[in-house]
């Protein structure tokens, strides 16, 4: 097991590599330097020629990756050209946001998707089940942003039940220890920031969760079908062991397996979503800020973010492949 | 305290989510018993503003965007401020001024009284040390993008040796005499800038305000721009979580009238629709930059609009790189063809003035009969046949314009360039339009001569005509791709004059010879719209946004 993931940590490498000179070649491609985003309309071109020797964009782009990967090595991942602050920090000063969102995101599309996905498999072919595939189909296809869009102006702006933009009312006056505002409410005690906290996740949580709680659905409706179909539960049934029994031991069990293969995914896709529902919601996380980062041509903060969150999609990946090992023994052996 | 609409939100919120109900409610009503006991007043004294961007830094020094001086102006004042609604120099922490005969010195009457946020004097040694620090900003502090107006408009450093700053002393506690090396008179106006506030200079040198970062690489604040300013303004530093929000509050010693507003909050919100949606929603007081498509529905919901002065112009540019442009037939071609009225009252905000030179009407040198160019397409038709443009061989340019991107001189690029696309197709010139994200946008127009015509524009800092049309075309620039060293030489003369008398003279004249050469079209000025809740009752619009919240008044 332990060779398992040291080989897939290993393997990392060379895809961090690729990664790497991609990320650096599709930035640079980018057309429009950070120093006009940065130095707006009247910029002079000594000015503008000074912020690319400032950043080093002034070297030719070969000597400029090596600089960067050769700082790479060291920790150093350079600084934002916006906020001039460190890459590392503004990324982990954003992190908890972005994963107290994606947290709860997960937890929606995983709480209401298995269980529905299971009883449309259950009511197959009737009503239930063609309103829930119906459902589904229409929650992959609306666009995120659309989604969003929808949400905010219902909810926030047209009823006024739940806020519209930030993490946090900033009237509130709350203690931070973790940056996990509903975590940080909770552990102080101030009961007020963290109920206002989970209420800034809901509309922007739902936006986010609707792709992922689609697909997984759909993937867990076909998989308990298939395996409502296989031979030894219809032997099972055959040879009289209760329904309950069956339902429990037999079809959640080797019908979970491709769906957990999905969440793990969806995990992974949930940033992609995030960039466009943080945006919509004014949401400071990592996604609000790589939108920004593009917009501003932020070069250290674009290649240092989506690092991070390549490593982040390849350790979920990971974990991904070591809990199937627990769902089902025979992938332990191979 | 507690905000209407979050009250509601929270209950209403409660009400949503059905699971565990009455637990939060009990948690609502909770923090409202506890919340109110401090403040007395009858209005909610916490003043929430909407903040497109985040702050770039503390220390006002080191910072030039809109921005980062909004807040800035809550907690610094300099020597100058501004007459209220206006762009003129008004005396704020000096009283009166008087300016030597050679035109190089300028003695300040200081006012007494004035302590700094951690309780030192406010005094003429202060005023020497903030100048003489920027004076003295060596390495990556001389950098344009963080010291850039010292860097312009004193023109260099101490150890650059082109600065124009000779030195400042302090002739006792509430008198301190500035002198130049070289006549600029421009100097009053623009030491109403944030850039030249007057900050603590025993907090500057507590929190190492000069250290900003130790290679040029990466340059970083220092620990005073991160959480440490300190200045003299009505409202102190409270705290600044990047990226989401910055909190101020009242300075209880401040030495002039504090106002309803106790507690202020920007908060970061992007998107312009998200803006709008946080005002409609309750969560913020108000917001800059209204989307003139935003203004008829957001009056209709019953919000507050105020509308601050034009300070900008909004251009067609025309780049004679362009052989075609090169013509000044061509371009006197274009400039009949355009119908300004019809564009400000079709694409732009109510309010919008007509531009007839590339400055606004309150900036000294305004000229009221420079050449102007009246809608007339058979005018245009002739002068393109002229040229050598007909039906059967017509004019054909490329239209530069911008997309996805709001400025205060320019709200809908896209609707400008559609009004304006179909005005000049209306006189035969084929267009091919262009359209590019901003940042792509800028760099093409400066940095490249592969444009033809373009929409661009600008908002002034302070009142001085160089930040017009100084800027513009004081030297050579791939922005309008000519060499007109005649043009040249008389800003450069007239951005060294000594008095503003002198300089209005030279600036009248300039502006002539401007339009007479006709580099490009101004267009308009068009208004910049501001959106309140209702109880926000007054606002202090200014041109150049020097808006201190200690003037806000609110009715709830």
């Amino acid at each position: 097991m332990l060779r398992t993931i040291g080989k897939r940590l290993l393997l990392l490498i060379p895809t961090l590599i690729g990664l790497s000179i991609l990320l650096f070649l599709w930035v640079r491609a980018l057309p429009g330097g950070p120093a006009v985003a940065l130095l707006g309309e009247r910029a002079t071109p000594e000015a503008i020629e000074e912020i690319n020797r400032l950043y080093g964009f002034d070297r030719s782009p070969l000597e400029q990756y090596f600089i960067w990967a050769g700082r790479l090595l060291s920790g150093d991942f350079g600084q934002s050209i916006q906020t001039r602050a460190p890459v590392i920090e503004e990324f982990l000063r954003r992190f908890p946001a972005t994963f107290e969102l994606s947290v709860f995101a997960i937890v929606v599309a995983v709480g209401v998707g298995v269980p529905l996905g299971y009883l449309a498999a259950r009511k197959h072919g009737k009503a239930t089940d063609h309103i829930t595939v119906a459902a589904s189909l229409l929650g992959i296809t609306i666009p995120v942003f659309f989604l969003a869009f929808i949400l905010k102006w219902v909810f926030a702006v047209q009823l006024g039940w739940l806020p519209s933009e930030g993490r946090q009312d900033p009237r509130i006056d709350a203690t931070h220890y973790t940056g996990f505002y509903v975590f940080d409410g909770i552990i102080t005690g101030e009961w007020d920031a963290a109920w206002d906290a989970f209420l800034h996740l809901i509309l922007p949580g739902l936006a986010l969760a609707s792709i992922p709680l689609a697909i997984i659905v759909r993937i867990t409706r076909a998989s308990v079908l298939e395996v409502q179909n296989s031979d030894y539960v219809r032997t099972g049934l055959a040879k009289g062991v209760s329904r309950g029994t069956i339902r429990q031991r037999f079809i959640l069990r080797n019908a979970l397996l491709p769906v957990v293969t999905t969440i793990g995914l969806q995990v992974g896709l949930l940033i992609s979503g995030a960039v466009l529902t943080e945006t919509v919601f004014a949401y400071p996380g990592i996604g609000s800020f790589l939108a920004r980062a593009i917009f501003t041509r932020d070069y250290p903060v674009l290649q240092g973010f989506i690092i991070f969150i390549a490593i982040g999609y390849a350790l979920i990946n990971l974990l991904v492949d070591i809990s199937y090992s627990f769902i089902d023994p025979r992938v332990r052996v191979s | 305290m507690l905000h209407t609409s979050r009250r509601r939100r929270l209950f209403a919120g409660a009400a949503t989510i059905a699971i565990g109900a009455l637990v939060l409610t009990a948690c609502a009503s909770q923090r409202e018993d506890g919340g109110d006991s401090a403040e007395p007043s009858d209005v909610d004294s916490t003043f929430v503003f909407g903040a497109s961007a985040d702050l770039s830094s503390l220390d006002p020094a080191f910072a030039n965007d809109g921005e980062t001086f909004r807040v800035a102006r809550q907690m610094f004042e300099g020597l100058v401020g501004t007459e209220p609604g206006t762009a003129d120099p008004a005396p704020l922490l000096a009283e009166s001024w008087d300016q030597s005969e050679d035109g190089l010195s300028y003695t300040f009457q200081l006012k007494e009284g004035v302590t700094f946020h951690d309780g030192t004097d406010f005094n003429a040694e202060a005023v020497c040390f903030n100048f003489d620090r920027q004076n003295n900003f060596t390495g990556v502090a001389q950098s344009e993008s963080l010291s850039y107006y010292w860097g312009k408009l004193m023109r260099g450093y101490a150890d650059t040796g082109t600065s124009i700053y000779g030195g400042c002393e302090a002739n006792g506690d509430y008198e301190a005499t500035i002198t130049l090396t070289e006549p600029f008179a421009g100097f009053i106006p623009a030491l109403s800038l944030p850039s030249f506030s007057i900050q603590s200079p025993t907090a500057l040198e507590e929190y190492a305000a000069d250290e900003v970062g130790g290679t040029s690489e990466a340059p970083t604040l220092s620990e005073y721009a991160q959480g440490h300013p300190t200045g003299t303004g009505p409202f102190k530093f409270d705290s600044w979580s990047p990226g989401e929000s910055s909190t101020l509050s009242a300075y209880e010693d401040y030495w002039g009238e504090q106002g309803d507003v106790q507690e202020i909050i920007f908060q970061v919100i992007g998107d312009t629709t998200a803006r709008r949606q946080a005002l409609e929603s309750g969560s913020i007081d108000g917001y800059d930059l209204a989307a003139p498509a935003d203004l008829g529905a957001l009056e209709e919901a019953g919000f507050t609009l105020v509308n601050r002065d034009p300070f900008n112009v909004l251009y067609l540019a025309m780049n004679q790189a362009q052989p075609s442009l090169a013509d000044i037939k061509v371009r006197q071609a274009i400039a009949h063809a355009i119908d300004k009225e019809q564009l400000v009252t079709q694409v732009l905000p109510e309010g919008t003035e007509i531009a007839s030179q590339f400055m606004p009407p309150s900036v000294i040198g305004w000229n009221d009969s420079v050449t102007e160019y009246e809608y007339d397409p058979e005018a245009a038709t002739a002068l393109l046949a002229e040229a050598g443009y007909t039906d059967a061989n017509p004019l054909s340019i490329t239209f530069n314009y911008p997309v996805n991107v709001s400025r205060p001189y320019m709200p809908n690029p896209e609707q400008i360039y559609t009004n304006l696309s179909s005005q000049l197709e209306a006189v035969g010139i084929q267009l091919t339009p262009v359209s590019n994200e901003w940042g792509e946008y800028l760099d093409l127009m400066q940095g490249s001569s592969d444009h033809g015509i373009h929409l661009l524009g600008w908002t002034g800092d302070y009142n001085d005509p160089d930040n017009f049309v100084g800027t513009f075309f004081g030297a050579p620039s791939n922005e309008w791709g000519f060499d007109n060293p005649e043009l040249f030489s008389t800003l450069t003369t007239a951005r060294g004059l000594a008095t503003a008398e002198e300089q209005e003279a030279a600036y009248l004249d300039a502006n002539a010879q401007i339009m007479e050469f006709l580099p490009g079209i101004p267009l308009a000025h068009p208004v910049p719209t501001l959106a309140f809740n209702e109880r926000v009752t007054s606002y202090p619009a200014s041109p150049v946004q020097d808006e201190v919240y200690n003037m806000v008044e609110l009715s709830e």
